[in-house]
């Protein structure tokens, strides 16, 4: 037995060494997990403890020229559910379904999904939010957010445009000055159990957000207004599609109003300001939809008709080729090439001079200047006054011109061309080049932004513009003005003539393609005061009912907005007649 | 370092008694490991234990009050001669199989597996009351065959009393039929003279683990081993591959490990026990422990191991018979192939497999029987007789 028990003996301490080499081996392993991956190890659970929160930065406001608040923000929330934490998956989507108004299968499969975090609805007005919270449901989770919010509804809406479902511009000013409205977001990282509730007193990332830059716009909400009103009036007693108004200073492009009626609800802009026709596919609303954002002063083109022969006058002028008293005769006609091409007055204006040709809005008298100055001159001038290129306006989708080829042009393109036909333009383009023919011959970039100042005030970006100069010189813009005030005190504009006021203008009455519909764009644009233009305001009718010439049915809208917006502008009523002057 | 009694006389003699020995630097090092086991468990669920029970101490508390009974009934066996239960083995042996064969009927499910039996309002495991049972019966027997431990045919009779029962165990909980099997290895390898079979064992389970990927796809391709068992393997050998399905709790058991670093994030600062790490006062315990005391802490538990394993392989060389001695190495086997197999796991150097920590994991049952085979150990050293 003895023998026996010194075999065990050695039999145990080998084991037992064998034992302590396997602990010693583990110790080893150990060491290698904990100091060579420790890093790599700790960082894989460092992603998993902690979670990124993002804390919205307030978008900038948008403000008009006197500072009266025109887009803000709004507090909503956000209902959003945390798998691990739900207890009752059936009453949390009852509750949701009920309160949010949406369809049983959706919200449970978003209530069933396994994810950290499902969000239900955004955009979630603050008292349905209130209300979800009071339901104290566990899981469920909401969190306060910014929206987009525009206090005049209806305001200049095709003009400012919206934002989308994380607040970033879709249309609009709100699209052009995204990087100056939006911000820039914080974030908050904190440390979370397994089921995602966050650990108390454990270290806490801050990263605070940047509230965006507020923008300031030449727009003045009480001109807007009133010619919204105008506007209205207009559509509803002519049975209009749709009328636009644009009021700009002449002298810097900026725009007072911009008026395209009808308009949209800026804090509703996924609902049709029409009915929309029975059995509509989604897609044809999205079209409806499209069409209903789309701003027709910048984003479509027309035939500006009467209202381009400012633009040959001043060509014409400008060149030397025809002067005041140049003597013209209408037979009611002309005959260019092969073509008989009508004036508006089927039987003539007989002798008249250019003033007068002018003054009756005489399309014979026009082509004659056109002619006069040959399609390469008058090319030149259309070139050179800026038509060819965009206005460079502020504004999303800016139509290009569509012109002929100045290969492609005859002597009968350069007649219908020289009475404002056979192309197309944008309003912004013709109230553009309007301003800078009647403003001593600058051209200005019309615009809407004046400066950004940032949400603690400290930092402002002022916003400059191109300017164009001498595009004609002063003499033809001053004898410009002169034939514009004849045209609005004696001529086919006489109904734009406001008591007191020196206005100049011309109208317009557009034929629209193809002409056998006889569908109408009425148009007036009209400037104060006549002498030293300080405002300009451009209307288009799109296809009136009954009376469609523009002398008769926009001219006297014109005068009415002036009627009202140039005492407020400060532009003070003359006692003396308007006929004193040269 | 020690100064303990070498030679024992064969003889007791009655009348005049000896001194005896009483291993104190044992029980006080359980009873080490055992408060420090509860401070773990209170900082491994706490958190977790105040969501689910409302109550941050519910585990510690529960555990407090089991390790107080075990450690009074520890005492008092400390104190009989071991001799005097070995009568019972072969008795208890049966009713080790009557208990297994009712728990597989009668148990209650946790987690998939039926393990518990509920006998009179005590829920217990009897996969530890088979351990114990085992290792007395297993003692009993060696000592009874003698010289003729080292024939085939003694060795035969060792691996049928072991193997069956093992099995059954091993049907609901896999690792205490492994842990079964290997105490009665260590046991015979200790008995036997011959050392080259037993290594022959051993390096055939070191090849088999350094080769488990291929071989696994192979026997999983000739229908020896289930798909599912198949991904055991491979989330073992790769569990940053499958984190949400079977490599979850391995991976967040490394990475507490992994936070801890060399000095670890400070007691009750882990993270990880926040719900990452399933149960983490159970198995995953000493993932908490590296991630709170870092690897110097870590290393020091493994030490605190190693001594206890010195003082069983002391007791064990002094023992005043061969059936103490076996006694002691089985409860020695037993507890390091706990500590070894359950670090192993966190670590993932093995596959995952649901092993305890001993006196530190969670478990009512564990701690009892831990504290049960501590008295044997115990009283066995009380039977040594020191030197004058």
């Amino acid at each position: 037995m003895g023998s026996n028990q010194t075999q065990h003996r050695r039999k145990m301490t080998l084991l037992c060494f064998l034992i302590f080499s396997a602990m010693i081996g583990l110790m080893g392993r150990l060491g290698y997990l904990m100091l060579c991956r420790s890093e790599h190890y700790s960082q894989m659970a460092e992603d998993l403890h902690e979670r990124e929160r993002t804390i919205k930065a307030a978008r900038g406001r948008i403000l008009d020229a006197n500072g009266v608040v025109i887009a803000t923000n709004r507090t909503v929330c956000t209902i959003s559910v945390i798998y691990n934490q739900v207890k009752d998956r059936e009453q949390v989507i009852r509750a949701l379904c009920r309160e949010l108004d949406m369809e049983e299968e959706g919200v449970r499969k978003k209530v069933e999904k396994r994810s950290s975090r499902e969000i239900i609805r955004t955009n979630v007005d603050k008292e349905i939010g209130d209300r979800i919270r009071d339901y104290h449901l566990e899981g469920v989770k909401v969190d306060e957010d910014y929206k987009r919010y525009y206090p005049y509804d209806c305001l200049a809406s095709k003009v400012l445009g919206f934002t989308g479902g994380d607040n970033q511009g879709i249309v609009g000013l709100e699209v052009i000055y995204e990087e100056y409205l939006k911000g820039i977001n914080g974030t908050i990282l904190t440390t979370t159990d397994a089921a995602g509730v966050e650990v108390e007193n454990t270290f806490e990332d801050r990263v605070e957000p940047v509230a965006g830059n507020d923008l300031y716009i030449s727009l003045d909400v009480n001109i807007q207004q009133y010619a919204e009103q105008a506007a209205y009036e207009t559509m509803e007693k002519k049975g209009a599609k749709r009328v636009s108004v644009i009021v700009m200073n002449p002298k810097n492009g900026e725009i007072l109003a911009m008026v395209n009626v009808p308009e949209f609800n800026l804090n509703d802009p996924f609902t049709l300001n029409v009915e929309p026709p029975e059995g509509i596919t989604p897609a044809g609303k999205q079209e409806l939809l499209n069409q209903m954002w789309r701003n027709p002063g910048i984003n479509d083109t027309y035939e500006p008709g009467s209202t381009f022969k400012i633009i040959t006058a001043a060509a014409g002028l400008e060149a030397g080729v025809v002067s005041l008293e140049d003597r013209f005769s209408c037979p009611g006609f002309r005959i260019v090439e092969d073509r008989k091409i009508r004036c508006h007055k089927v039987g003539g204006h007989g002798q008249e001079n250019f003033l007068q040709g002018a003054m009756n809005s005489c399309n014979p008298v026009f082509i004659d200047v056109g002619q006069r100055l040959g399609v390469d001159q008058y090319c030149h001038y259309f070139e050179q006054f800026g038509l060819r290129a965009k206005t460079g306006i502020d504004l999303p989708g800016e139509a290009a011109t569509i012109m002929h080829k100045k290969e492609n042009m005859g002597l009968v393109e350069l007649a219908t061309v020289s009475f404002g036909q056979s192309f197309q333009i944008t309003p912004i383009q013709l109230i553009t080049t309007a301003s800078s023919i009647v403003n001593g011959g600058n051209r200005v970039t019309p615009h809407f932004a004046v400066k950004t100042v940032s949400g603690d005030g400290m930092r402002v970006h002022r916003f400059t513009y191109p300017i164009k100069e001498h595009i004609v010189s002063e003499e033809t813009s001053a004898t410009m003005r002169y034939i514009l005030e004849q045209v609005v005190s004696e001529g086919s504009g006489k109904k734009a003539s406001l008591p007191g006021f020196r206005i100049g203008g011309k109208t317009a009455t557009s034929e629209k393609l193809p002409r056998s519909l006889k569908k109408y764009i009425s148009s007036f644009i009209g400037f104060a005061p006549a002498n030293d233009p300080q405002v300009i305001a451009l209307i288009t009718i799109d296809e009136p009912q009954g009376i469609y010439y523009g002398g008769t049915i926009a001219a006297p809208v014109i005068a009415d907005i002036f009627k009202n917006i140039l005492p407020y502008l400060g532009i003070e009523e003359e006692t003396v007649s308007s006929e004193s002057k040269e | 370092m020690l100064s303990l009694a070498g030679e024992e006389g064969r003889h007791l003699a009655k009348n005049n008694k000896p001194r005896r020995f009483y291993d104190y630097s044992l029980l006080f090092c359980v009873i080490f490991l055992m408060a420090f086991g509860l401070v773990m468990i209170y900082s491994a669920s706490s958190y977790t234990a105040q969501l689910q029970h409302g109550d941050a101490s519910y585990y510690m508390m529960r555990q407090l009050k089991i390790a107080m009974g075990g450690l009074a009934i520890a005492l008092v066996i400390s104190k009989l001669d071991y001799h005097w239960y070995a009568r019972f083995a072969l008795l208890a042996y049966v009713l080790s199989y009557v208990l297994m064969i009712a728990v597989a009927f009668v148990g209650k499910d946790s987690h998939g597996s039926r393990r518990w039996l509920n006998v009179g309002g005590i829920t217990f495991q009897p996969t530890e009351f088979v351990k114990i049972v085992l290792i007395v019966l297993l003692s009993v027997v060696i000592t009874q065959m003698g010289r003729k431990i080292n024939s085939l045919r003694a060795v035969a009779a060792v691996v049928i009393l072991t193997v069956p029962i093992a099995g059954l165990v091993a049907m609901n909980n896999l690792s205490s039929g492994i842990i079964i099997v290997g105490i009665a290895f260590f046991m015979l390898f200790v008995a036997c003279e011959k050392k080259w079979p037993f290594f022959l064992c051993g390096a055939l389970g070191g090849v088999t683990v350094a080769i488990a990927g291929p071989l696994a796809t192979f026997l999983e391709k000739i229908k020896l081993l289930k798909p599912y068992q198949l991904e055991r393997i491979h989330v073992w050998l790769d569990p940053e591959a499958y984190p949400m399905d079977g490599g979850f709790q391995v991976l967040q058991g490394l990475y507490a490990i992994g936070s801890g670093g060399l000095v670890g994030k400070g007691l009750g600062e882990s993270i990880q026990k926040m719900g990452f790490v399933p149960e983490a006062q159970n198995d995953y315990i000493f993932a908490i422990i590296c991630e709170e005391l870092g690897l110097f802490g870590a290393v020091s538990v493994i030490l605190i191991f190693l001594f206890l394993i010195y003082r069983f392989m002391l007791i064990a060389a002094n023992a005043p018979d061969l059936f103490g001695a076996l006694l002691v190495v089985g409860v020695m086997g037993h507890i390091a192939i706990q500590v070894i197999l359950n670090i192993a796991v966190v670590t993932n150097t093995i596959p995952n497999t649901g092993i305890t920590l001993p006196f530190i994991s969670y478990g009512g049952t564990s701690v009892m029987f831990l504290m049960i085979e501590m008295g044997m150990v115990l009283s066995v050293s009380n039977q040594i007789k020191l030197e004058k």
